[in-house]
Parts: C-alpha cells; sequence; structure tokens
C-alpha cells in the first residue's frame, strides 16, 4: 500500500497526499476506530478489537467498515472506547465500556446511534483542520491525530497534511524565517518551564555552524501525567517532523529522542516510525532533494526523574549519572557533547508542525495573549471523567474539572486540584475561576508542570499530599547539592512529625523556612520547586496542619499514627472481619466480641467495608 | 564565576560511553538484571573502568543489581494510585508475602516492586503482575489474583 521508494521532492510527497485522499474518499463509508494506547490495552480492549475484525468478516462488510487502530483517545474513564466516523456526514459517535459480545450489533448496524452501548459523546473535541463553532471546551492541536490515525501506519500520517509542514520548510524557507515563525508565533516551552521555543532556537541558530544537536525530551517522569507518552504512541510522525523542522532551523543534522524506558509501547512505535520516515526520504540524506540532511536515534532513560532537567539529561545521553549543572552555559551554546543543542519536550514540538502549516497568526488566536497555544492536561483523581485533555490557555480550572471532567466521583465534595507535579502545588475553591497561564498558576503558589492535575475531594489530607509529594523528591534527588539532598530529607521529617501528630507550632514554622531556604539555594530546578507542595498546602490549608498539630487529629482519616479501628457493641462475632482482614490480626470466638490488635493493624479499613453490623468504628 | 569544583563536569569528550546506558538496558533485558559478570565483561568491552559502570548503575533506579523474582508484583504509587488506597494494598502485600518493596521472597517466586504511575489513572488502585494489569484492587482480592498467578519453579542453571 505505501510506497517505499523513497520521495525525491516535494511535489512526490504532494502527488502521494492527494492519491491517499482520494483511495480515502472512494474507501469504506464507515471507520471504527478503536483505541489502542496503553491504557486501552490494559483496560481489555484487544478482545474488542478481535471481535469487530471476525465480525466484518462473517458479515463480510470489509468494503462498508475499516478499522483503524489508534492511539488513546483521552476517554480512559470509559476504556474500552472506540469512535464510529461516517465519512459521508462527517460525523462521529464515542463509544464507551465496549464488550466483545456487542460487536456483532455494532457491526450490523454500522453508523446508527442505537447500540446497546453506552454513547459518551459526540463533541468529544474539536479538530484542528475544523474552524467549527464546536459546543466543547476542547481544541486539538498536539492532540491533533491521536485516536484518530493508525501511528503504525505513515501513510495515514502523510494523509493528515503529514510531513507537508517540512517539505514547506526546507525547500522554500530560510532558517531564520522559521526561526522568526516560532518567535512571532509565541509557543512557550510546554515540559513547564515556559521559555519561549523560539527564542531558545535562535539562541542555538546564532552560534556558528558545525555540530550542532535537537533533544527530544520525553523522559516523562512526573506521577499522574501520560500526556507525552499518548502522543508518542498516538502520532509519533508528528514528532519527528518537529524535530527534523527545528534542526533545519539550527543548523543541526542529528536529533535525539531520549525516552522512558518504562514506555514500551512508545518506544516501539518511535522505532517504527524513524524507519518508515528514513524509508521514504523523509529523514536522512538530501531530504526530498532540498540539500538538508537530518536523522534520529532514541537514547533511553533508566529511571531518574532529574533527567527532565535539560543538563543531567545531556548527561545521561552521554552515557553519564544524570545529574544536573549550573547554567549558563545553557545547552544552547554548551550542550551535547559541549556542542549546541536545543531541549524541546514532547508536547512543545508536537505544536509546531500546525504552526508551521497554518501560521504564527493563527496560533496566537488561541489561548491568551501571553501563552497562545493550548494545553494538554492529564487529569485524574477524584473526578468522573479521568482522561486526558486538550484546552486553550487561559481555560478556567472549573471549566476543565467540573466542564470536561464532569465534576467530582461518588457525590464527594471538591476539595483541591494539584497541579504541575512535585514542583507544584494545590489550589482551592476559591481558585477554581482562574484562567490558567503560566504566571497565573505562579502566581497562585502552583505551577504549569508538565500537565498532570489531579483532583481531591474531602477523604484526601493535604498534610500526607505534600509528604507524599516530597517523598517522590527526596527518591529523586541526585544528591549533587546539599539543599536538595539535605533539605529535603529534613523537611521530610518534619511532615512525618505532623502527620504523626507528635509535632509542635514551631515545627510548622521550621517548615517554611527551611522550604525558603531550599527554594532559594537548590541547583536545579528539582530543587528550586520541590517545597512547593508543602508551602502551597502551608499556606492553603493551614487549618488542616493546624489540626494534625494541635488536635492530633487527621480530619480526612488519611494518617494512619492518627486513625484507629475499633469494633464496638454491635458485634456479633460473625467472624466476617476476621477472615477479611490481610494481616490476621483481629480475634475472638465465633458469636463473641472480636477484638483489634492495634499493634499489628495495617488500618487498610476492610474490616469495616466487610462488617454488616456497622460494627467497625474509625476515629 | 564559576570555581573548579563547580565548573561543569562535562565528558572528556569520549563519546565510546554514550552506548553505555543502552548496553546496560540490554543485559537487563537479557538477564533481569545486571549481574558482576557481564558489567565486568561490558567495562572491558568498551574500555570504560568498572567504578564508572558501577556508578550510572546505581544512581538510575531503572537497573537491578540483583537477580528479580520469579513473578514481579508491581504496585502502583503514582498519586492517583495514592490518593485511591494506593498506600493501604501496598502494606497488604507486603504483610501477605513478607517482604518489603524492592525485595523478594526467599523462595524466589514473587518480586514486589514500588513504581511510579503506570498512566492508569482510572483504574486505581493498580496492581500489575508482570504485564498484566489488575485495575482497582482491593486488599481482600490480593490471595485470589495470587492463585492466578502461582509460583513456578526456578530455572534450570546451566
Amino acid at each position: 500500500m505505501s510506497t517505499i521508494t523513497p520521495l525525491k521532492d516535494r511535489d512526490a510527497l504532494s502527488t502521494w497526499a492527494a492519491d491517499l485522499k482520494t483511495e480515502r474518499a472512494s474507501g469504506a463509508p464507515v471507520v471504527i476506530r478503536v483505541s489502542m494506547g496503553t491504557c486501552g490495552i490494559a483496560a481489555k480492549t484487544t478482545p474488542v478489537l478481535e471481535a469487530l475484525q471476525s465480525e466484518i468478516r462473517s458479515q463480510q462488510k470489509e468494503s462498508q467498515i475499516e478499522i483503524v487502530q489508534t492511539g488513546c483517545m483521552g476517554l480512559c474513564h470509559s476504556e474500552p472506547t472506540i469512535e464510529v466516523y461516517d465519512r459521508q456526514t462527517q460525523q462521529s459517535i464515542f463509544y464507551g465500556n465496549v464488550k466483545p459480545e456487542q460487536a456483532p450489533t455494532l457491526i450490523r448496524e454500522e453508523s446508527s446511534q442505537a447500540f446497546g452501548v453506552d454513547v459518551l459523546t459526540q463533541n468529544w473535541y474539536r479538530p484542528e483542520e475544523t474552524d467549527a463553532d464546536v459546543e466543547t471546551a476542547q481544541a486539538r492541536i498536539v492532540l491533533r491525530n491521536t485516536g484518530r490515525i493508525d501511528p503504525e501506519s505513515i501513510a495515514d500520517y502523510v494523509g493528515t497534511q503529514g510531513y507537508a509542514a517540512l517539505a514547506n520548510v526546507v525547500t522554500t524557507m530560510q532558517p531564520d524565517e522559521v526561526t522568526q515563525t516560532m518567535i512571532d508565533a509565541g509557543l512557550r516551552g510546554r515540559g513547564g518551564g515556559g521559555f519561549p521555543t523560539g527564542v531558545k532556537w535562535q539562541f542555538a541558530a546564532k552560534q556558528p555552524a558545525g555540530e550542532k544537536y535537537v533533544i527530544c525530551n520525553a523522559d516523562e517522569g512526573d506521577p499522574g501525567a501520560f500526556m507525552d507518552r499518548a502522543v508518542l504512541e498516538g502520532d509519533p510522525h508528528a514528532v519527528l517532523e518537529a524535530m527534523a523542522i527545528s534542526g533545519f532551523a539550527i543548523g543541526a543534522a542529528q536529533g535525539v529522542v531520549y525516552i522512558r524506558a518504562e514506555y514500551p509501547l512508545a518506544i516501539e512505535r518511535l522505532e517504527l516510525a524513524i524507519q518508515q520516515a528514513r524509508d521514504c526520504g523523509l529523514l536522512g540524506t538530501n531530504i526530498l532533494g532540498s540539500g538538508f540532511d537530518f536523522d534520529i536515534e532514541l537514547k533511553y532513560g533508566a529511571g531518574a526523574f532529574v533527567c527532565g532537567e535539560e543538563t543531567a539529561l545531556i548527561h545521561s545521553i552521554e552515557g553519564l549519572r544524570g545529574e544536573p549543572i549550573f547554567k549558563p552555559p545553557f545547552p544552547a551554546v554548551e550542550g551535547l557533547w559541549e556542542k549546541p543543542t536545543i531541549v524541546n519536550n514532547v508536547e512543545t514540538l508536537a505544536n509546531i508542525c500546525a504552526i508551521m502549516r497554518r501560521g504564527a497568526k493563527w496560533f496566537r488566536q488561541i489561548g491568551t495573549e501571553k501563552c497562545p497555544g493550548t494545553k494538554v492536561f492529564a487529569l485524574a483523581g477524584k473526578v468522573k471523567r479521568v482522561g486526558l485533555v486538550e484546552v486553550p490557555m487561559g481555560t478556567t480550572l472549573r471549566d476543565i474539572i467540573f466542564g470536561v471532567g464532569q465534576g467530582i466521583a461518588n457525590d464527594r465534595a471538591f476539595k483541591a486540584v494539584q497541579t504541575g507535579g512535585p514542583s507544584g502545588g494545590c489550589l482551592k475553591t476559591e481558585d477554581l475561576d482562574t484562567p490558567i497561564d503560566y504566571e497565573s498558576l505562579r502566581a497562585l503558589g502552583s505551577m504549569m508542570g508538565s500537565g498532570g492535575m489531579i483532583v481531591m475531594d474531602e477523604d484526601d489530607c493535604m498534610v500526607n499530599i505534600a509528604k507524599y509529594f516530597l517523598e517522590f523528591t527526596l527518591d529523586e534527588s541526585c544528591g549533587r547539592c546539599t539543599p536538595c539532598r539535605i533539605g529535603n530529607k529534613r523537611l521530610h521529617e518534619m511532615l512525618v512529625k505532623v502527620c504523626s501528630g507528635r509535632a509542635d507550632m514551631r515545627t510548622l514554622e521550621k517548615l517554611r523556612q527551611l522550604s525558603d531556604t531550599i527554594k532559594d539555594t537548590s541547583l536545579c530546578g528539582l530543587g528550586q520547586t520541590s517545597p512547593n507542595p508543602v508551602l502551597s498546602t502551608l499556606r492553603q490549608f493551614r487549618r488542616e496542619y493546624l489540626d494534625h498539630v494541635m488536635n492530633h487529629k487527621c480530619t480526612a482519616g488519611v494518617c494512619s499514627a492518627l486513625v484507629r479501628y475499633d469494633i464496638n457493641e454491635r458485634c456479633v462475632g460473625c467472624t466476617l472481619c476476621a477472615r477479611n482482614c490481610p494481616v490476621s490480626c483481629i480475634t475472638g470466638a465465633p458469636k463473641e466480641h472480636h477484638e483489634i490488635d492495634q499493634e499489628r493493624c495495617i488500618k487498610c479499613g476492610v474490616c469495616q467495608q466487610a462488617c454488616k453490623f456497622h460494627a467497625v468504628d474509625k476515629h | 564565576m564559576l570555581s573548579a569544583d563547580t565548573k561543569p563536569r562535562r565528558t572528556s569528550g569520549v563519546r565510546a560511553d554514550s552506548g553505555l546506558l543502552n548496553a546496560l538496558h540490554a543485559l537487563q533485558a537479557e538477564h533481569g538484571y545486571v549481574p558482576r559478570q557481564e558489567a565486568m565483561a561490558l567495562s572491558r568491552r568498551l574500555g570504560v573502568p568498572l567504578a564508572r559502570i558501577f556508578e550510572v548503575l546505581t544512581f538510575y533506579s531503572y537497573f537491578r543489581l540483583e537477580e528479580p523474582g520469579r513473578i514481579t508484583l508491581s504496585v502502583c504509587d503514582g498519586t492517583s494510585c495514592h490518593l485511591q488506597e494506593g498506600p493501604v494494598l501496598l502494606k497488604a502485600i507486603q504483610a501477605l508475602l513478607g517482604i518489603g518493596a524492592g525485595e523478594a521472597t526467599p523462595d524466589g517466586a514473587y518480586q514486589l516492586n514500588v513504581v511510579r504511575c503506570l498512566g492508569c489513572c482510572s483504574c486505581s488502585p493498580v496492581l500489575m503482575v508482570d504485564d498484566k494489569i489488575y485495575s482497582q484492587v482491593d486488599p481482600a482480592d490480593l490471595p485470589g489474583i495470587l492463585k492466578k498467578h502461582p509460583p513456578t519453579a526456578p530455572k534450570e542453571a546451566n
């Protein structure tokens, strides 16, 4: 199907794209897209896919229905998810929680709406190519192909204007024009820092010609964030194309993708995409006859969060410990192998092709004046619709959590939302109407970060959350500078004291002081932002800290040292709790009152759930 | 401005080292961990001192220096799982198997690991047994899950 002969020039690419368009127009009228990202596969999508495929064969509908295996659609709360798209009407309907046994009806009815399957939504997002006014908070640029095309087919990518931006750039533009377009577009680094991408490129472009490098930071280590993985699994060519464009802009011939080893599916799809692009002459020497050479190699990370910091990442690629160093010199001047290097995050790169195709002016219309474009968030925690969402910058937290996310699950009350992962902070109800951008979140003591957004309800203890993130930083500190290595350890000890009811008011004051010191004196971004979870909760949820300190009470009932389970007089001795206890710490003869051994109890609450007589109290 | 000590620790420009991480990945993929003998062989092959190899090995949490248990239980401690009873699940498994995180049972049957976010935040709390993901795991489900993955016999030594 796909041409293996290298494309010799821009026209060859356009001809191919046009052919694909015609082929598609005369193809099956109905497309069923099946979400096959890591999470989809984990939620047992493969049997659904196989059932759909075998039904098409047995009902002989190969010419009417085409199945496309895509990356994540972002509807993680209802996996397995499929999208039934009607090519004539251009309408699509998303179905969730699909079971293999529903395949016969689905295939028989084709695009009809009544399948007895959960209809999730029709306007889940507004695709990048339409300017139509679709009623949805989501506008997709970064995720424009994710969940829509087959990531393992370069033809699918070329068919959606893939590599058109690269072709245009290398055959008609000068490197400084490309950089200028990026500066005009005002795209800011989506890895968390928010540094203008075009300016970064310009630094590297201004360095004397010679060996230069482009690095894609795909070491997504923030717990609860999986945007980059979704893009790499769902649209790998977009990242490769953008890397080639940035290589052209700064004068680099080599790109490196530094990817987490924990993402095997993303690695597999990237490797395949690189090979396909090479076969088609879209990577390698003399790309599309322009004289521009560019190739990409993969390097695996090995589970070090600090390697998200660019100098640490560069060390890791060089085969060293991933320790950050003092900047300047910035990598744009002295980076990989001491050569000018730009490091861009996956999501940042995924914006670039659209900007090059549609221009800086178009991009500036989306989002806010200071932060044009969109942001992808991994919405998780106690929200009804856990998933991957992409909204214009300046959208309020309320629109994301209560609009796209449809509010808090299990009828609980909203308490806080955490953004920015271990470097960010928690925001309260009062902050929900703040339009999101880098500055507004920083002003509230949090951070944009890479895009993890964790929603918390009244059952979550904010002191415990601060402790959790600090444990993460503690594990991930590279140990190079003292404030981060020792300071965070001391902070953690103080938080453990608070959580176990052994702290006093002086501890709280010390917490704040030490946090400020660590922020001011750490070497790299990891250390400088590590106290943020502590500072933000201390400021926003001071009452909870006071409850732990003064009353030795954890209102949310999370801090296990301050919680105990007891069996009350309603116990009839049914032994159900004792049989369910995972540590067998409940004793008592049948038909007699049972007792919990407080020493051995792990406070898991299984006994309380198991008891049919409300005989287990939690205090 | 910078003292000699804080001067960037850039490499001596030995590009042969850059293959080190990928080589270690290959060893771990083959053996399940990086055996000392193999690390020594790698040191001779690449001409990189053994101390440098161990410096790198011990820095990255992904690399293991000891043979892991034959069935790996990975408890997710990403933020979403942490908020939704992940820590309780971990404690329950620890109590059940009598081992701590990062340890193997004495018979080498099970390996217990804590991992940072498997990206399945809608399924919290998540337990992964080898490659199979169990979602919304309750401590009471554990014996049943372990029964589905009975201990296997150790591999014959060569």
